[in-house]
């Protein structure tokens, strides 16, 4: 069981719900997934003690001068401008490279290698409760975030990972689609204001193009009142549970200890969370094959 | 004519209830400073909630292209779905289908191909809007859920504001800028002669805030920092302060946490107009008049 934990506007709750979550069942053996490779803030909550590493980096092109006849073909071909021909030489941008091959596959001379770029780091480890730990460290200054993401679902430095948490970056763009792709079910977690439902839509309408069953989550409920409940009716999405506005809860997290650990009594909340959600799940798989 | 970006690292730090505030203090502050708005938050677009948009212009963004397999003149090879690196092309059946969403558009099964089967399709991927808000031009977007290309947009938004504002005289672009240090942020980035960090005092706050700083250093942009929420977590907001001093980062502001400026979200207009005597009202006010001096000074 795969579960993401998403939003569209940041800020309300996602690293928040995935951390209390996956403690409220440490007995299961959970692994969080910290996707969030921007702005990685899970470890900070569940602090993990890191024994395994691992380099991202992505293949760039890097041309033979001494093969190359700058025919440009390799130009031709790429589609994002990220090798040009400038007077019969090569230049690379490898910023702008999504890593295809295709330039080297098509150059008539064989004159293409491919080189490993850096793009970030992937950490794993064990936290506490024995929760089994890993996230990705996007580099600073690094534009892409989703082959960093991408690489981080395919790890798998824990085997036999029966219930994986993944937290998610803000947005509903390509970082927020690979890190939910994939998944049984996604957690929404939205907070009662025009800007945190009108960004609840659009994650919304995301899990529905990729075809994913989805709940929310209502973060600070009683902050904005302007009818959470109202959307989610016309979005056809069940509300699973409500966390009210409570300054001692922001002021637990802002400390960096996690909802149940400050407040034991939410415990068998996260708990019901994670049977609802297998019965939601079920309940989808069964409508999809009727 | 200048450009601000408003940035956090971190997502609900308050960097939109500032830039909304922004736009009203230059508006109709004491100083009032002509400024074009652009928000660059493209996939999760909240600016135009609390100031207002009247849309004068509405185009297609046509975002990448992506890969279409022509079924009467595929012969079923299999050679996309070898060189294709994204996981984007399956077969059902006797077909291949290219998944939409994880094509990339680079286009290497295109020339792949043995009979040129496949080809590449434009593909609108949001929309994007000039208006005129209460408080001046303000260039927005939508980006399709799921899309790709969300840099190309905000640069294109950052574009349009910038030329408006050279040509009609304006003497700022204010950017609402989003969450992360990825492509969109950088794109924010580009060309800005100041970046304000919103933050928050919070562990996840500061360890995000140092990222994004790493960030606009690493282009070459000049930060301040302004803390929000600011009394929720004094160890923390200590901790920016220290942090700021130690890098040369000047902290201009804090802002104490206070519900007028959900009041204000909630009613649909920036804080400093629904509650000017608010405690929030008053920081910003004040964060916003250090920020103006600076950007006096960036010209120096």
């Amino acid at each position: 069981m795969i579960i993401a934990v998403a939003s569209g506007k940041g800020g309300t709750g996602k690293t928040t719900v995935a951390t209390s979550l996956a403690l409220a069942i440490s007995e299961s053996s959970p692994v969080i997934l910290d996707c969030d490779v921007e702005a990685p803030n899970a470890h900070l909550f569940l602090k993990p003690q890191f024994d395994q590493r691992q380099q991202v980096s992505m293949l760039i092109p890097e041309v033979d001068e001494s093969r190359c006849t700058g025919c440009g073909h390799c130009a031709e071909v790429c589609q994002f401008h990220a090798i040009v021909v400038l007077a019969g030489k090569v230049l690379v941008f490898p910023e702008l490279c999504h890593g295809c091959g295709s330039c080297g596959s098509n150059c008539p001379e064989e004159a293409i290698l491919e080189v490993s770029r850096p793009l970030g780091i992937l950490e794993a480890g064990t936290a506490m409760d024995g929760i089994r730990f890993s996230h990705g460290v996007l580099n600073i200054g690094e534009p892409m975030a989703v082959p960093v993401i991408r690489q981080l679902k395919h790890w798998e430095p824990f085997p036999n990972g029966e219930v994986v948490i993944r937290d998610v970056s803000p947005g509903t763009s390509c970082p927020v689609v690979e890190s939910i792709r994939g998944a049984d079910f996604v957690i929404l977690v939205t907070e009662p204001t025009p800007f945190g439902l009108h960004d609840l839509r659009l994650a919304a309408q995301l899990t529905r193009e990729l075809d994913l069953p989805a709940g929310v989550i209502v973060n600070r409920d009683g902050v904005g009142d302007v009818g959470v409940d109202e959307t989610c009716r016309q979005e056809g999405l069940p509300i699973m549970m409500r966390i009210p506005l409570d300054r001692r809860i922001g002021e637990a997290i802002a400390r960096g200890v996690t909802i149940v650990e400050s407040f034991p009594e939410y415990v068998p909340h996260f708990q019901e969370l994670y049977d609802r959600i297998l019965s939601l799940s079920e309940e989808q798989q069964q409508t999809a094959k009727s | 004519m200048k450009q601000i970006v408003i940035l956090s690292g971190k997502g609900g730090t308050g960097k939109t209830s500032v830039a909304a505030a922004f736009a009203h203090l230059a508006a109709e502050g004491q100083v009032p400073v002509p400024a074009v708005l652009a928000d660059a938050d493209v996939d999760a677009a909240n600016l135009e909630l609390v100031l207002a948009p009247q849309v004068l212009q509405e185009e297609d963004f046509w975002g990448g292209q992506v890969a279409k397999i022509d079924h009467l003149e595929c012969t079923g090879c299999g050679e996309c779905v070898q060189v294709c690196r994204f996981d984007a092309i399956h077969q059902v059946e006797d077909l291949y289908h290219v998944d939409l969403i994880a094509c990339e558009g680079c286009a290497a099964c295109v020339y792949s191909c043995p009979v040129e089967a496949i080809s590449m399709q434009d593909q609108i991927a949001g929309k994007w809007f000039r208006s005129e808000s209460r408080y001046g031009p303000l260039f927005h977007a939508a980006l399709q859920p799921g899309a790709e290309n969300s840099g190309k947009l905000v640069t294109l938004i950052k574009q349009h504001a910038r030329l408006l504002a050279l040509d009609d005289g304006y003497e700022l672009v204010i950017v609402d800028g989003p969450p992360g240090i990825g492509c969109p942020v950088i794109s924010a980035v580009s060309g800005a002669d100041l970046a304000l960090i919103v933050t928050e005092p919070s562990v996840a706050g500061v360890h995000d805030m140092r990222r994004i700083l790493g960030t606009t250093d690493h282009f070459g942009v000049r930060a301040l920092v302004c803390i929000n929420k600011a009394d929720l977590y004094q160890t923390g907001a200590e901790e920016i302060e220290v942090y700021c001093q130690g890098q040369g980062i000047e902290v201009v502001g804090a802002i104490p946490y206070d519900l007028s400026v959900i009041n204000a979200m909630v009613h649909g207009y920036p804080v400093t107009v629904h509650q000017p005597d608010g405690l929030a009202s008053e920081a910003i006010r004040e964060v916003w008049m250090r920020v103006t001096a600076e950007l006096v000074e960036v010209v120096k």
